[in-house]
């Protein structure tokens, strides 16, 4: 009997203990990161012909692998669909989430997550087939609508179609595959998602020219990576590797030229590669030259960009709002100092 | 001379508790007691720890909140101005309406298909048994996406209904629509007095069912049969034709017709529903099937030779002596089935059918964040529909277990 007590009151005390405080010690114990990217958004996180996962989701958290283990390929990747990427981070499943995901008063507030800003600023759009004639979203009345559940699409969807006194009948579904399929099959007319994701998923059709992504955007998606409420120290590091992928494009520091700026005077740059004199980045338990592995992974913001959205990548989104606010975006981070 | 022998007495020591035959059952019992309610308060107390972690809490407020969002098959008034509540109820009726329907079909299906399948014509009891090893050696879910794909893939989209000389037509008379979003059906108007009709129709079943009970009487007074199926039939039907056309026709029928991108009016079975039921219908009648047939075959086989044997025809044997008796066999593990078919409802999210699962277990508590709540919720609702289907059937199987000759 006594040692029967023994054990509940150890195990009550491994309750208590369990905490999820340490991310980075729990991440460090493992040996890589976990990171929640969406199931297959082209340009934001697919899987290549060689079994590679790709995109620009991906190649944050490769980056963030790297400041944290000097290794990017240190990754995980836990494809999660949008109804389920909320619980998943919640309950441990993954240490951050870079998937597509809006960031919101509630899911800020009411869902208890913590975003570390925002990596691309983005807009609600409609595909629709060439053929039906559509040239706006305001000739959709009675259409029939492609969702994913548990996105800030199918909010914005009722708000707008009630706003222009407009009806529909949405078609749920669970994923970007599923959509897609649903759409090509005439089961819906139109397909709703972040005008992002609409572009990869419509240049990766078998017909790209024969669908046509409406000039509207109905709504503000500020896209960007979280963590869950509770571990302050998890959400900077998260936020400064993000951070300092900016400023390394502001700063014209690109993965090929990475290693000649030792004889730089530009203070912040030494403080961002860790050639200078302090250490900064041990307060957030990194190592020195973190930042510099996390901008050699996949090259700075800019590079990540070409690579998985713009002109490389086939996908040809233009930079717009999110070019460096030296160029005329609004990609703005705050210094490193 | 034997008086009993009394033990000799022993003061009670501690250990006896499980030495001793006398004690150590219920000792036994007293330590499952308590390691159960250590586990469970281990359970809770850990689950409130890591809420209080992520800094969460309990609250069911939400169900008050408004929802934001649209469903599409809606049972009752409901916007995306309604709260979380009522888009869980919305769901509720979605479930109960996929599982009433689906159990209905899968009675009838098994019934058929059961009796087939002990037919003696070699290619009809076949075909039933391959019937049944397809549907319930294959999972559910690949049959339930299986159907859907088949709606949705293989029907004309309602564009194509379009123009002078349309790819599609609608059949029966330009009455019904089947496209690849779901099949459109006329949908009956009521106009005014269509209530007395309704009224009249009720209480025509009604008489009806008294004369069905009189003829059973007098077949069982006098050895009369009386042509029960002919009268019945036209005391529904009759006198509310009669009062229809008196009253100037006040139920009229909606035809679906096709406005801009989908067809109005009329009723629409979504894709999502007809491939959901359809296949719970198919793949729980495959084991209700065999649940007949089983019941069948426990019927002695000297009451279907008695039976033959004073001239009865043979279906007449079935509907008439093996039924009736096969059926006490039959009901109880009916109701596991139809609880069966209820819960595999919830897989309703890989066709978008938006059932409770979709609703509250799905957009509700992604938007809310109230997972523990929403989940809590859930298991309630299908521990309660559960509950009350087999209390249902349990009653309705003890009153005829009762009549045991
Ligand atoms: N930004 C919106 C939508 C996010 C979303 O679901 N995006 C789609 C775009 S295709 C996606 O990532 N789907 C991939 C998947 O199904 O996993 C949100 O945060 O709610």
């Amino acid at each position: 009997m006594k040692k029967l007590f023994l054990g509940v009151l150890t195990a009550l005390a491994l309750a208590a203990g369990g905490t999820f405080a340490g991310t980075l010690d729990d991440v460090k114990a493992r040996g890589n990161l976990l990171c929640g990217v969406s199931t297959g958004a082209p340009g934001f996180a697919t899987i290549d012909d060689s079994g590679k996962d790709v995109g620009f989701d991906v190649d944050y958290c490769r980056a963030l692998a790297a400041a944290i283990f000097g290794d990017p390929m240190a990754v995980k990747f836990v494809g999660l669909t949008s109804a389920v990427r909320f619980t998943a981070l919640a309950a441990g499943e993954v240490d951050i989430l870079a998937r597509n995901t809006t960031w919101t008063y509630s899911r800020d507030t009411d869902l208890k997550q913590t975003f570390l800003g925002v990596n691309y600023y983005d807009g609600q759009g409609f595909m629709v087939k060439k053929e039906l004639g559509v040239k706006s979203t305001t000739e959709l009345d009675g259409a029939t609508v492609c969702i994913q559940v548990g996105t800030t699409t199918e909010l914005n969807l009722a708000d707008y179609f009630k706003e222009n006194g407009m009806s529909y009948e949405p078609v749920p579904t669970a994923d970007n595959a599923e959509s897609q399929q649903q759409y090509l099959a005439g089961a819906c007319d139109t397909y709703t998602t972040d005008a992002s994701a609409l572009h990869g998923t419509r240049v990766n059709l078998e017909k790209p020219d024969d669908h046509l992504v409406l000039p509207e955007i109905i709504s503000k998606e500020p896209l960007g990576p979280l963590v869950r409420h509770g571990d302050d120290n998890w959400a900077d590091i998260g936020r400064w590797v993000l951070n300092a992928l900016v400023i390394a494009e502001e700063k014209g520091i690109t993965k090929g030229n990475i290693d000649s700026w030792k004889d730089t005077k530009d203070a912040e740059i030494h403080r961002l590669l860790g050639t200078g004199d302090g250490d900064i980045l041990a307060m957030v338990g990194l190592p020195k030259n973190a930042m510099y592995n996390a901008i050699k992974a996949g090259g700075n913001y800019g590079e990540i960009f070409e690579n998985n959205l713009g002109a490389t990548s086939g996908i040809n989104i233009e930079r717009g709002v999110n070019a460096s606010w030296t160029k005329g975006g609004i990609l703005y981070s705050p210094p490193f100092r | 001379m034997s008086s009993p022998t009394l033990p000799p007495s022993e003061s009670f020591k501690f250990s006896m508790l499980l030495s001793d035959t006398r004690y150590r059952g219920m000792s036994l019992q007293v330590i499952t007691f308590i390691i159960f309610m250590a586990v469970f308060f281990w359970l809770v107390d850990n689950t409130i720890k890591n809420l209080a972690l992520l800094d969460k809490d309990v609250s069911f407020n939400f169900l008050w909140l408004r929802a934001g969002y649209d469903i599409n098959q809606r049972l009752i008034p409901y916007t995306n101005d309604s709260t979380h509540g009522m888009a869980a109820l919305v769901g509720i009726l979605n479930t109960l309406l996929v599982a009433f329907v689906g159990c209905i079909i899968a009675t009838i299906l098994g019934l058929f298909v059961g009796i087939l399948r002990l037919s003696k014509n070699w290619i009809v009891a076949k075909l039933m048994s391959a019937y049944i090893e397809g549907f319930r050696n294959v999972p559910i879910l690949l049959w339930i996406v299986m159907v859907f794909a088949l709606l949705t893939e293989f029907t004309p989209a309602p564009r194509a209904f379009k123009g002078a000389e349309p790819e599609a037509t609608m059949l029966f008379f330009e009455s019904v629509a089947i496209t690849n979003r779901g099949t459109y059906f006329p949908a009956p108007v009521l106009a005014e007095g269509a209530y007395w009709l309704l009224l009249c129709f009720g209480l025509s079943i009604v008489a009806a069912i008294y004369f069905i009970r009189y003829a059973n009487k007098q077949k069982k007074d006098t050895g009369k049969s009386l042509p029960t199926f002919w009268v019945s039939s036209l005391v529904i039907v009759f006198p509310t034709l009669i009062l229809y056309f008196a009253m100037g026709q006040p139920v009229s029928l909606e035809y679906p017709y096709l406005k801009g991108f989908n067809f109005k009016d009329g009723i629409h079975l979504r894709n999502s529903f007809l491939a959901l039921t359809l296949a719970l219908a198919f793949y729980t009648s495959a084991f209700i099937a065999e649940i007949v047939r089983a019941g069948i075959m426990a019927v002695s086989k000297g009451q279907s030779e008695a039976a033959a044997s004073l001239g009865l025809r043979p279906n007449k044997i079935m509907s008439l002596i093996i039924l009736p008796q096969a059926l006490r066999i039959i009901v109880p593990p009916l109701i596991s089935n139809y609880l069966n078919l209820t819960k595999n409802s919830s897989l309703a999210i890989a066709v978008g059918y938006m059932d409770v699962r979709g609703t509250l277990g799905g957009i509700t508590l992604n938007q809310t964040g109230r997972e523990l709540e929403s989940m809590l919720l859930l298991m309630g609702f299908y521990l309660a529909v559960s509950l009350l289907i087999s209390s249902f059937i349990n009653y309705f199987n003890r009153s005829f277990q009762i009549v045991v000759r």
